[in-house]
C-alpha cells in the first residue's frame, strides 16, 4: 500500500447558481521518495485537492465522497482530527513566497514557533533546529539572518524559508503549490533542485501542483494529468507527456512550445484547428497594406531611465533605481523582435517608452524617422494611431464599464471622427471576426469572457487604428498553455496577413522562440546580447544568456 | 516636519479669524470709545503693521498661549483655557481608555466569530450606536440614570481636588461617578466605530495567505489569531485610532454641553454664539497641538509595529 | 429600444447584487423604511394632520398635550404637541424634509468637491497631488464638527445677525458639506491610484484619449463603488451632524426646526416630565440615521469583494 492513498475524491462547490463540481472520483496514491506531479490548466482542480488533503479548502468547498487514506487514518473523514496533522504529518507550501510569511514576525520566530507548536522543545533547542533547518534549504549564513525579517529576503530566498517552515515538525508529505511560479527561471531551478534533495535526503513524498508540463516533464517522477476535475491520465512522464494515449493530453503537449526547434504553428486539436488557418480578414479591406522593405522602423538610442523615489520631505537617502541602462537595437519592419529578461530586467519599462507611457530619462526614440521624445499635438496622435499594444494581465486591460463593442469603437472614433456610425459597427464586427470572436460579442462586457477571449479583444481593439507597431508586453503569459498556443497562432497569422512589425516581450524563452525573429537579452535593465533566435539558442554568446538558457526547464516528453 | 506644516496652517487658519472676522477693535470696546482712543489702540496692538509682521507676532504669541482677552469674559484667554483644560482632558482620556479597550476587544472577537449570534448581536448593537448622535446618547443617559434611577449626577464634575493648577475629579467618588455618564456618552460612537475597523481588518487579514499558510503548519488558533492576526491588523487601527481619538476632543464639545461639564467645548461652543474670536482661535491651536502629539504618538507605535519602516530591505541576492 | 431595456432589467434581475438585496433582509428592510420615511416628508404637506407653522393655527390650550396612550392624551396629536401646541408628528416630518436636505445637500456637495480634487490628484500626481492631499490632512486634523461650528462662527462674524437666520440653511450645508470632503478626496485619490495602473488606462492612453476622457470616461465609473458607500455611510454622518450642530443651537434656526431643532427644545422640558418632546424627534433622527446605516453596510459587504 502507498503512503498516501486517495480514492474516488469528490468535492464540490455549491453557489447560487449552480453546484460547481471541482474534484470528481479522484484517485491517486503517493509514495514515501518519490515527486508525483499534479498538471493541470486553471479549473482542473489541481490546487483543491492539494487543500482538501490538509483540510483547507476555502469556503463554501467541501469533500462530498471519497477517502484519503493516510496509514489508518482517513483525512476525508470529518471525524479526524486533521488539524493534528498539519505541519507535524503534511507540509504544504504556497506558490507566492511574497504573501506566505507574515511580515510582521522575525523568521527566526515563526520558525521556532512552529517547532514547538509539534515538538516538545525548548527555545534553545528549537532555536538549534531551526538553524539547522534553514541551512538545509540553503539560507546562507543561517544563524545570523535569524532575527531578519521576511521583506529583508528576496524572492528565492523567502521560498526556502517557507519550504523551512513547511518542514519544521519533519513531516512524510510535502505539497507544493505551484512553488516556483512566482519565481524567475534561474531561482526556479535552484528551487527544483531543492524539493529534489529534500525528497531524497528525507524520503519525503511531494506532490508537486503546478501548471507547467516543462517543470513537471524535468522533476516529476509519475505525473496525473487533470481536466475540469477529473483525471485523464496518469503515469510516469516519459509515457504519459511522450505518447500520450488520451487526445486531452495530446493537445496539451502539442501546445506547450518546443524548446529545441522552432515551429511555424501550434497544432491545436479539436475544431479551431482548420478553419483557425483562414481569418475571416475582412479588416484586409480598410487595410493599406504596404511592402515591409526590411528598413528600420524603430530605432532606439542610449536609452536610460531612473526611478527616484518621489515624495518630499522624505528622511533617508534615496538612490534612484536605474531601471534601464543605455540601451540601443532596432526594430526592423514586418519582423518580430524579442524583449527577454528576468523581473527586474527593464524590458518592460522599454516598452513603456517606447509607447510614450513615460518619459526616458536620457537617449531618443525614433519611429520611422521622427524622435518620439519630443511630439506633441497632432504629430503625437499621429504617431499613437500608428503603434498600439497589447498588455500581459487581461482581467485589467479592458474597462469592466463599458460594453465590448464601445471598448473597441473607441480608438476608431478617436482617430476617425467623420466615420458614420453605421460604418464603424461594420468595423467593429470585422475586428471580432478577424480575432475570431463572434459579432454577437459586442454586446456584452468583459466579464462574461474568458481569459484568452479578452485576450483577443484587447488584439482586436490594438488593431482598429490599424497599427504599423504592436508591442505585446507577456501577452500570453497569464493564460493556460492551451490557450497561449491559440493566442500565439493568432498573432504570427495577423503579423503575416496584415504586414504587422511586432516587439515581443516575454520572460518566458520557449514562447520568445517560437515568435521572435531577432531577440535582445536583458539583465538589470541592460542589453547582454542582440541575436537572431535560432543563433541565440543555438549558441549564446553572453554569459548571462547561457545561464538563462541552461536554467530553463525543458520539455522533453 | 509634517507638524510644523500642520500647525502653521492652522495658526494662519486662526490669523485669519482674528483679523477678518469683524473689526478686533470693535470686539475690545465699548460703543462710546472715540476714535482717537481707537486709534491709538489700533497703534499699540500692532494693527497697523505689515501683515506678514503681525502673523509673525501672532505666532510668537500662540507659542507662548497668549492670545489676548476674551471679548465676553474679559479675562486672558489663557487663564481660561488653563482652568478648564483638566476637565476637557480627563473626560476625553476615559472615553479613549473605553473606546480602545471595549472597541479593540469587540472588534477582534467579531472579527473571529464571523458568523456567531453574539457576534451578530455586537454588531447590531455598534450600528445602532453609529447612528445614535452623541446628543441623543447623553440626554438618554441623563434621563434614565438621573432623572428615573437617580443614581448618577446628571450634570458638573461633582467634588474636584486641586494638585497645583490641576483640577481632578478622579480622586473624589462623587467626581468619579460624575464621569461615568459622560465619558461613555463620548466613547460610544468612536466604540462601535473601532469595532467594526478593527473587525474589517481581521477578516481582511484572516483571508491572507500568511494566515492559511500558519493554519497549514499547524499553528494553533489561538495563535493565530492573538499572535499573527492582531498584530498585522494594528498598523492600520493605531491610524484610525490616532485620529479618532483626536475627534474625540472635538466631540467633547457636545458632551460638555449636553451634561454641562466645565471643559473647554462648553467654553468654545458660547465663544461660537457670541462670535468670541480670541477664545476660538486659541481652541483651534490647541486642538492641533493635541492631534500633532497623537500623530507623533502614533508615528512611534508604527516604528514599534512595523519591522518594514525600521530595517531596510536588501534587493535580490539571487 | 424596447429590446434593450428589457436587456438591462434582464441584467440587472441576473446580478449579484440584486440577489444579495433581495435575500438580505437588512437591506430590504432599511430601504423600505427609507422610502417612507422620504416619501412622507417629502409630501408633508400632504400627509401631516396638522400644519405645525402657522400661528394662527396654533393653540396654547393645547402645549404639553402628551401622546395618544397616555391620560391626557388625544387622538388629534398623535405624538402629543411641544409648549406651543405644536403637533409632534407634523413638526417631525417637517424637520426631516428639513434634516434630509441638509444632510444631501452637503454631502452632494462633499461628494464633488472631494471626488474632483482627489481623482484629479491621484491621476495627475506630482506637486498639485502632494499639496491637495496635505490640505486634506490639515483638515482631517480639524474633526468635521468642529469645522462646522468654525465655519459657522465666521459667518456669524461677518454677516448680521438677522441675515443670519436667513441664510442659516446655506450656511449649515456649506459647513459640514466643506467638513467632509477630504474623506472624499482620500478615497477617490486611493481608487484612482489603483485604477491608474491597471492595463486599460495605459491602452486609453495609447490611443490618445485626452486625459480629461481618461478621468471621467475610464477612471470615474470605475471608482464609484467605494464612493457611494462612504457617501451613504456619510449622509448618515452629515444628517447625525445637521441635528448636532441644531441642537448645539449654531445650525437650523427654531423658525424652521430640523429634527436637532426640536430635540434641543424639547430638552428643557425633560426635567419637568414632557419626555415625549424630545423623545420622538430623537427616536426619527434615530430610525433615520440607522436605516441609511443599515443600507450603507449592506453595500459594503456587497460591493466590496476583500471583504466578504
Amino acid at each position: 500500500m502507498d503512503f498516501l492513498e486517495i480514492t474516488n475524491l469528490n468535492i464540490s462547490y455549491p453557489t447560487r447558481r449552480l453546484l460547481v463540481a471541482a474534484v470528481q472520483d479522484v484517485s491517486f496514491s503517493v509514495r514515501k521518495g518519490e515527486i508525483l506531479g499534479l498538471v493541470g490548466e486553471s479549473g482542473s482542480g489541481k490546487s483543491t485537492i492539494g487543500r482538501a488533503i490538509l483540510g483547507l479548502l476555502d469556503e463554501p468547498g467541501k469533500i462530498e465522497g471519497g477517502t484519503i487514506q493516510l496509514e489508518n487514518h482517513d483525512l476525508a473523514d470529518p471525524a479526524t482530527e486533521i488539524s493534528s496533522f498539519r505541519g507535524k504529518r503534511i507540509g504544504l507550501i504556497f506558490q507566492d513566497p511574497q504573501t506566505s510569511l507574515n511580515p510582521v514576525m522575525t523568521i527566526g520566530e515563526q520558525l521556532i514557533e512552529t517547532i514547538q507548536t509539534h515538538l516538545q522543545l525548548d527555545a534553545n533547542e528549537a532555536r538549534k533546529r531551526a538553524v539547522a533547518l534553514l541551512d538545509d534549504v540553503g539560507i546562507i549564513n543561517a544563524d545570523a539572518r535569524f532575527n531578519d525579517y521576511p521583506h529583508q529576503f528576496s524572492g528565492g530566498m523567502r521560498q526556502r524559508v517557507v519550504i523551512a517552515l513547511a518542514l519544521c515538525a519533519d513531516p512524510d508529505i510535502l505539497i507544493a503549490d505551484e512553488p516556483t511560479t512566482a519565481l524567475d527561471v534561474s531561482i526556479q531551478s535552484q528551487i527544483l533542485a531543492l524539493l529534489q534533495k529534500l525528497k531524497a535526503d528525507r524520503n519525503l513524498a511531494v506532490i508537486l501542483i503546478t501548471h507547467d508540463m516543462a517543470v513537471i516533464s524535468e522533476v516529476a517522477d509519475r505525473v496525473v494529468v487533470l481536466k475540469d476535475g477529473r483525471i485523464v491520465e496518469m503515469g510516469a512522464p516519459a509515457a504519459v507527456l511522450g505518447t500520450p494515449s488520451q487526445t486531452y493530453t495530446k493537445s496539451l503537449v502539442s501546445s506547450v512550445p518546443p524548446t529545441d526547434r522552432r515551429i511555424d504553428r501550434f497544432p491545436i486539436m479539436g475544431a479551431e484547428q482548420n478553419h483557425a488557418a483562414d481569418h475571416n480578414l475582412k479588416i484586409l479591406n480598410r487595410w493599406q497594406l504596404q511592402k515591409n522593405t526590411g528598413a528600420s522602423l524603430v530605432r532606439v538610442e542610449a536609452l536610460s531611465k531612473s526611478f527616484s523615489s518621489e515624495g518630499f520631505m522624505r528622511i533617508g537617502t534615496n538612490e534612484p533605481v536605474h531601471a534601464v541602462r543605455n540601451v540601443s537595437f532596432e526594430i526592423r519592419e514586418g519582423e518580430s523582435f524579442g524583449l527577454v529578461g528576468e523581473s527586474g530586467s527593464g524590458k518592460s519599462t522599454i516598452a513603456k517608452m517606447i509607447v510614450r507611457l513615460i518619459e526616458p530619462t536620457s537617449g531618443a526614440i525614433f519611429f520611422e524617422q521622427d524622435d518620439i521624445t519630443t511630439l506633441d499635438g497632432p504629430a503625437l496622435l499621429a504617431f499613437r494611431r500608428k503603434i498600439q499594444m497589447v498588455f500581459q494581465d487581461p482581467y485589467s486591460s479592458l474597462n469592466g464599464r463599458m460594453k465590448i463593442k464601445n471598448i473597441i469603437a473607441e480608438p476608431i472614433l478617436h482617430h476617425n471622427a467623420r466615420l458614420e456610425r453605421a460604418d464603424i459597427d461594420h468595423y467593429v464586427d470585422d475586428l471580432l471576426a478577424a480575432v475570431d470572436l463572434p459579432a454577437s460579442s459586442k454586446e456584452r462586457y468583459p466579464h462574461e469572457f474568458s481569459g484568452g477571449q479578452r485576450q483577443r479583444i484587447s488584439i482586436a481593439r490594438a488593431l482598429a487604428t490599424q497599427p504599423k507597431l504592436l508591442v505585446c508586453d507577456e501577452p500570453t503569459s497569464a493564460l493556460d498553455v492551451s490557450i497561449q498556443a491559440q493566442i500565439l497562432n493568432l498573432l504570427k497569422d495577423l503579423q503575416e496577413k496584415l504586414g504587422l512589425t511586432i516587439l515581443f516581450i516575454s520572460h518566458d524563452l520557449p514562447v520568445v522562440r517560437q515568435m521572435c525573429d531577432r531577440i535582445a537579452v536583458l539583465k538589470d535593465g541592460a542589453v547582454c546580447e542582440i541575436a537572431a533566435a535560432e543563433q541565440l539558442f543555438a549558441s549564446p554568446e553572453h554569459s548571462y544568456s547561457q545561464h538563462l538558457l541552461n536554467s530553463m526547464p525543458k520539455f522533453q516528453p | 516636519m509634517q507638524s510644523v506644516g500642520v500647525m502653521l496652517c492652522v495658526a494662519l487658519l486662526s490669523f485669519s479669524l482674528f483679523n477678518f472676522v469683524g473689526d478686533p477693535i470693535n470686539n475690545m470696546v465699548g460703543e462710546e470709545t472715540s476714535t482717537e482712543e481707537r486709534a491709538e489702540l489700533r497703534e499699540t496692538l500692532g494693527l497697523n503693521d505689515p501683515i506678514h509682521i503681525q502673523f509673525g507676532r501672532f505666532v510668537v504669541n500662540a507659542a507662548q498661549f497668549n492670545f489676548g482677552k476674551s471679548y465676553q469674559l474679559r479675562r486672558p484667554v489663557s487663564e481660561l483655557i488653563a482652568e478648564r483644560m483638566p476637565a476637557t482632558l480627563e473626560l476625553v482620556i476615559a472615553s479613549s481608555i473605553l473606546a480602545l479597550g471595549f472597541g479593540v476587544f469587540l472588534g477582534v472577537y467579531t472579527g473571529i466569530n464571523r458568523t456567531g449570534v453574539l457576534s451578530n448581536i455586537i454588531l447590531f448593537v455598534s450600528l445602532a450606536g453609529v447612528s445614535l448622535p452623541t446628543f441623543v446618547i447623553g440626554i438618554l443617559f441623563i434621563y434614565i440614570f438621573a432623572v428615573i434611577l437617580g443614581v448618577l449626577p446628571s450634570f458638573g464634575r461633582g467634588e474636584v481636588v486641586q494638585i497645583g493648577f490641576w483640577s481632578t475629579g478622579l480622586l473624589t467618588a462623587s467626581g468619579l461617578k460624575a464621569l461615568i455618564l459622560p465619558s461613555l456618552t463620548l466613547s460610544l460612537f468612536q466604540m462601535t466605530y473601532i469595532i467594526r475597523l478593527v473587525r474589517a481588518e481581521i477578516m481582511e487579514i484572516l483571508q491572507t495567505d500568511y494566515i492559511k499558510f500558519a493554519r497549514a503548519r499547524g499553528i494553533s488558533n489561538r495563535s493565530i489569531y492573538f499572535g499573527h492576526a492582531l498584530r498585522n491588523s494594528l498598523i492600520p487601527v493605531v491610524t484610525i485610532a490616532g485620529i479618532n481619538i483626536g475627534t474625540l476632543v472635538a466631540f467633547s464639545i457636545i458632551t460638555e454641553t449636553v451634561f454641562q461639564w466645565p471643559g473647554m467645548g462648553f467654553l468654545f461652543i458660547q465663544a461660537v454664539k457670541f462670535v468670541d474670536i480670541p477664545i476660538m482661535s486659541a481652541y483651534l491651536v490647541f486642538i492641533a497641538l493635541v492631534f500633532v502629539a497623537i500623530n507623533f504618538i502614533v508615528d512611534i507605535l508604527y516604528f514599534l509595529i512595523d519591522p518594514r519602516l525600521r530595517t531596510k530591505s536588501e534587493n535580490r541576492d539571487g | 429600444m424596447a429590446d434593450r431595456s428589457a436587456g438591462l432589467i434582464h441584467r440587472i434581475r441576473d446580478s449579484d447584487i440584486f440577489h444579495s438585496f433581495i435575500h438580505s433582509p437588512t437591506a430590504l428592510i432599511s430601504s423600505c423604511l427609507l422610502v417612507v420615511i422620504l416619501l412622507t416628508s417629502f409630501l408633508c404637506e400632504f400627509v401631516a394632520p396638522h400644519d405645525p407653522f402657522t400661528p394662527a393655527s396654533l393653540s396654547l390650550m393645547d402645549a404639553f398635550t402628551p401622546p395618544f396612550w397616555a391620560e391626557d392624551g388625544s387622538m388629534v396629536f398623535l405624538f402629543g404637541t411641544d409648549g406651543q401646541g405644536r403637533d409632534l408628528l407634523s413638526a417631525i416630518l417637517y424637520g426631516t424634509r428639513i434634516s434630509l436636505i441638509v444632510g444631501f445637500s452637503a454631502i452632494l456637495f462633499s461628494v464633488i468637491f472631494g471626488v474632483s480634487l482627489g481623482l484629479t490628484a491621484g491621476y495627475f500626481g506630482g506637486r498639485y497631488e502632494t499639496v491637495i492631499m496635505r490640505l486634506a490632512d490639515v483638515q482631517l486634523t480639524i474633526p468635521s464638527i468642529l469645522m462646522a461650528l468654525l465655519v459657522d462662527g465666521v459667518v456669524r462674524g461677518i454677516i448680521s445677525r438677522e441675515l443670519h437666520d436667513e441664510v442659516a440653511i446655506y450656511v449649515l450645508i456649506f459647513a459640514i458639506g466643506i467638513s467632509e470632503w477630504p474623506q472624499f478626496a482620500r478615497v477617490a485619490r486611493g481608487a484612482t491610484l489603483v485604477e491608474k495602473n491597471k492595463d486599460y488606462i495605459s491602452a486609453a492612453r495609447i490611443i490618445g484619449l485626452p486625459n480629461r476622457l481618461i478621468m471621467f470616461k475610464h477612471i470615474l465609473p470605475n471608482i464609484l463603488r467605494p464612493i457611494l458607500v462612504i457617501g451613504t455611510i456619510g449622509l448618515a454622518l452629515a444628517i447625525l451632524a445637521e441635528s448636532t450642530l441644531s441642537f448645539l443651537g449654531v445650525g437650523v434656526p427654531p423658525t424652521t426646526p430640523s429634527l436637532g431643532t426640536l430635540i434641543r427644545l424639547g430638552n428643557d422640558f425633560l426635567f419637568s416630565g414632557e419626555w415625549w418632546i424630545s423623545f420622538f424627534p430623537s427616536f426619527f433622527l434615530v430610525i433615520l440615521a440607522f436605516s441609511i446605516n443599515l443600507l450603507g453596510d449592506w453595500m459594503r459587504d456587497t460591493l466590496n469583494p476583500k471583504i466578504n
